[in-house]
């Protein structure tokens, strides 16, 4: 067969045989990942998504420094019984921020899109200082240290800057202000908090989120954890009863 | 054997320990209050020991260019210890993380130790550090073997092994500092990615110069494999681990997509890792190996050519299904599930390619626990390729992601097929390069098998069973119309099975420290000098 001929003489050359794995093997990607970034419909439009303020930012980042998503997804199916047991499936919009995304692969434990709101700032507290207190059988790590670790929080200007070359909006006004709106988030009595709703907006949640007077890395978890699923309103709207897909 | 290195390559080789050296330094000062300085010490304390190492005979005379008609054998003897002490090390890690779902405060209170943290140990220990180095090691045997023909030359493939593992070495304890980006197979920070690109840059180019040195027209279709696996990983590797730091002076960086782009890349990057490290590269080894072993032609040279351009294309199309009923756009998800299902057609072709080589040695088989390991791991290749086209198909991913029979399924893979050809390979090529007729121990060979085989059944059937038990309990729904299980039930459900999961665990650790073990006395009673030689040596460089 010809073909057969034609692949005899190729594998006599090694730059021919290297040039036509690269083509062979580009296909694939080029189809499925480019229209990704040109097709409009791909993330939803929605009026209200807002940008993790600073300290939910290091909240994040300490739940990828742990490696959290190895046992949570942050990604909820269309399926009914995803939905029934975590609350509306989740879209696309919802992680356009999320540099890298989150969504998980595996669920040791629950998944936690929709946690924000679900539990207390105590229930976070004692749950991450010792799983097993609040949830007796439970497998998670315990993580009493985050209460003592005082947060870094000097360098989140720059945290800011490096999400804004890469697409992130925040203003230069955020930039600025980076390092005390963490503060202030943690702190609602402080002469900062007005600028922190000022800048992220009236939804933002300002609490002394781990109970202590101290900034710990345990307030920017938890600050975390609660606006999970609560950046924006859109997936609460009425989901269209897409029976298809929702099985 | 640096000693046999020419005066230039050692020259050379001088200045790159230098240049390692002072990066370190670098590294070190800048990344001041930063886990990255620790990184920086550990290439400072590399730097600073082959300096000494090197200097040390810088000195004395070239080697005769006798050693021109032999094959250049010593960086793969340290490849394949590299390989079985970072397996040792990611299995016993493994058992480690095992023992944590049963176990949840087996951490003595260590941030450094908890699960989130000591997972990615685990698996880029036993894939990238364990496989990886399995994976140079044995290119360098089988492409100058299959070309006759000696390396290119003898300080790249130190330069590939000695930043190769630096690599592994500041990703391993990167995460337990907890330095990682988060994605998964891909959690090195960005620096360590740079001396990826470099590393891997180096390997092609060796790889490509060596190929050019060939005494034989056709290029043997194990290193067709080997070049996909370097090429393409390359590929994805770039593009995958685009990233911007923070600043120059610290580990921390943010990938350079976000949301649904980046987990389609991710994805696309996730299971193509799989795709041309865990099976391109090792079907290499299990195209030489095994027929050789075997002392059997491969079957068919036709259904090789055919295996190997299906998997190259089919393959990189097939990562968007392990995101079915995600905010994927559903036209993504639909073309992975078609890819995924036509992908079983070329895996089949290339296990069976392999199972019907053995046709009129199945005598050796039943003898033989060396090509035992990679009739066994040809067969598991088969399977798990199998439960991967399956659990790929749309509604039946609905019940198994997000559960322990993914985790099963990966297990299938790299127990059953990556570890059991890398061990029948290692058999083969560990008494040949080190000039012994045949290992210390073929009893312990057969114990390394059977202990390995016992743990993998073991391990697949608890993960089997765990994971569709957890998929079925999460959408049972009671007569009432409601959800029957809270989630805690169906994890409090998962404990027997973890404990098999330690069992099996536990085998399969006992199995490879037989295997070092056995390697270790193969070695210490070593000739120095390797028994095969190039047919047709080369003139000089």
């Amino acid at each position: 067969m010809a073909l057969f001929k034609a692949h005899y003489n190729l594998e006599k050359n090694s730059i021919a045989l290297v040039i036509a794995i690269i083509l062979a093997a580009s296909v694939g990607g080029l189809v499925e990942i480019a229209p990704l970034f040109t097709i409009d419909e791909t993330v939803e439009t929605t009026e209200d998504m807002r940008v993790y303020t600073p300290l939910e930012l290091a909240g994040r980042n300490i739940y990828i420094r742990e490696g959290c998503y190895a046992c949570h997804s942050q990604m909820i199916r269309t399926l009914r019984d995803e939905v029934e047991r975590y609350g509306p499936y989740s879209l696309a919009a919802e992680s356009q921020y999320d540099h890298p995304m989150l969504w998980g692969s595996k669920r040791t434990g629950p998944d936690i899109a929709r946690l924000g709101g679900k539990y207390s700032d105590d229930w976070h507290v004692a749950h991450l200082i010792n799983p097993r207190a609040v949830v007796p059988s439970s497998i998670m790590p315990a993580y009493p240290w985050l209460a003592s670790a005082p947060l870094e929080v000097d360098d989140l200007s720059d945290h800011l800057v490096a999400l804004r070359r890469l697409g992130v909006p925040y203003t230069e006004d955020m930039i600025a202000n980076a390092s005390q709106d963490a503060a202030a988030q943690a702190n609602p009595d402080s002469a900062g908090a007005g600028g922190v709703v000022e800048r992220y907006g009236e939804a933002t949640t300002l609490r002394r989120f781990s109970g202590m007077p101290r900034l710990t890395e345990m307030d920017a978890l938890v600050a975390y954890l609660q606006v999970l699923g609560q950046l924006t309103q859109a997936p609460y709207a009425a989901q269209p009863a897409d029976t298809e897909v929702l099985q | 054997m640096i000693a046999r290195l020419t005066r230039t390559e050692r020259s050379v080789a001088m200045a790159l320990a230098v240049i390692l050296l002072l990066l370190g330094l670098t590294m070190a000062a800048l990344g001041d209050h930063d886990p990255m300085a620790v990184h920086g010490f550990m290439a400072l304390g590399l730097g600073v020991g082959l300096v000494f190492a090197v200097g040390s005979v810088l000195e004395e005379p070239s080697p005769s260019p006798a050693r021109l008609q032999q094959y250049y054998d010593d960086p793969i003897k340290v490849g394949i210890v590299l390989a079985m002490v970072w397996g040792v090390f990611a299995m016993s890690i493994g058992l480690w993380v095992a023992a944590l779902m049963v176990w949840p405060d087996a951490t003595f209170g260590q941030a450094w130790s908890s699960y989130g943290r000591l997972r990615p140990v685990h698996t880029t220990g036993v894939i990238f550090a364990f496989g990886g180095n399995a994976l140079i090691a044995t290119s360098f045997h089988v492409m100058q073997r299959t070309c006759r023909a000696r390396l290119a030359d003898q300080l790249s493939p130190w330069f590939v092994l000695v930043g190769y593992n630096l690599f592994c070495l500041w990703a391993v304890s990167g995460y337990l500092m907890g330095i990682t980006q988060s994605k998964e197979y891909a959690e090195p920070e960005w620096y360590a990615d740079i001396l990826l690109v470099i590393v891997w840059v180096t390997y092609l180019v060796l790889y490509l110069r060596t190929l050019r040195r060939r005494a034989e027209p056709h290029i043997y279709v194990a290193n067709w494999y080997y070049l996909a696996f370097i090429v393409v990983v390359a590929m994805l590797h770039i593009v995958n681990a685009a990233a911007l730091p923070v600043s120059w002076t610290g580990a921390k960086s943010y990938p350079a997509f976000s949301g649904v782009q980046d987990a389609m890349v991710q994805w696309w990057y996730g299971h193509n890792a799989v795709a041309f490290f865990m099976t391109s590269g090792f079907l290499g080894m299990l195209y030489y190996y095994l027929p050789v072993r075997a002392q059997r032609p491969i079957f068919s040279y036709r259904l090789s050519i055919l295996s190997f351009w299906g998997i190259t294309f089919f393959y990189l199309w097939v990562g968007s299904h392990h995101l079915h009923y995600t905010a994927l756009p559903h036209w993504v998800q639909t073309l992975g599930m078609t890819f995924s299902v036509m992908l079983l057609v070329p895996s089949w072709a290339s296990a069976g390619n392999a199972l019907l080589t053995l046709n009129g040695a199945w005598h050796r088989v039943r003898d033989d626990a060396t090509l035992r390991f990679m009739f066994v791991a040809a067969v598991f290749y088969g399977l798990s390729t199998f439960e991967g086209s399956f659990l790929a198909i749309r509604p039946v991913n609905a019940l198994s992601h997000y559960t322990d029979w993914t985790v099963g399924h990966v297990h299938s893979g790299a127990l059953g097929w990556l570890a059991m050809v890398t061990f029948g390979a290692f058999y083969s090529v560990v008494p040949q390069i080190w000039g012994r007729p045949a290992m210390h121990s073929s009893r312990l060979v057969e114990w390394h098998f059977w202990l390995a085989l016992g743990g993998l059944l073991t391990y697949v059937f608890a993960l089997w069973n765990a994971g569709i038990t957890q998929g079925l309990m999460w959408r049972t729904y009671n007569d009432a119309g409601t959800l029957n299980y809270s989630f805690i039930e169906s994890m409090e459900a998962m404990r027997p099975y973890y404990i098999a999961r330690v069992v099996g665990g536990s085998l399969f650790l006992a199995g490879i420290c037989v295997g070092a073990a056995n390697i270790w006395l193969t070695v210490r009673g070593a000739r120095n000098h390797a028994a095969d030689r190039p047919l047709a040596p080369q003139a000089a460089e």
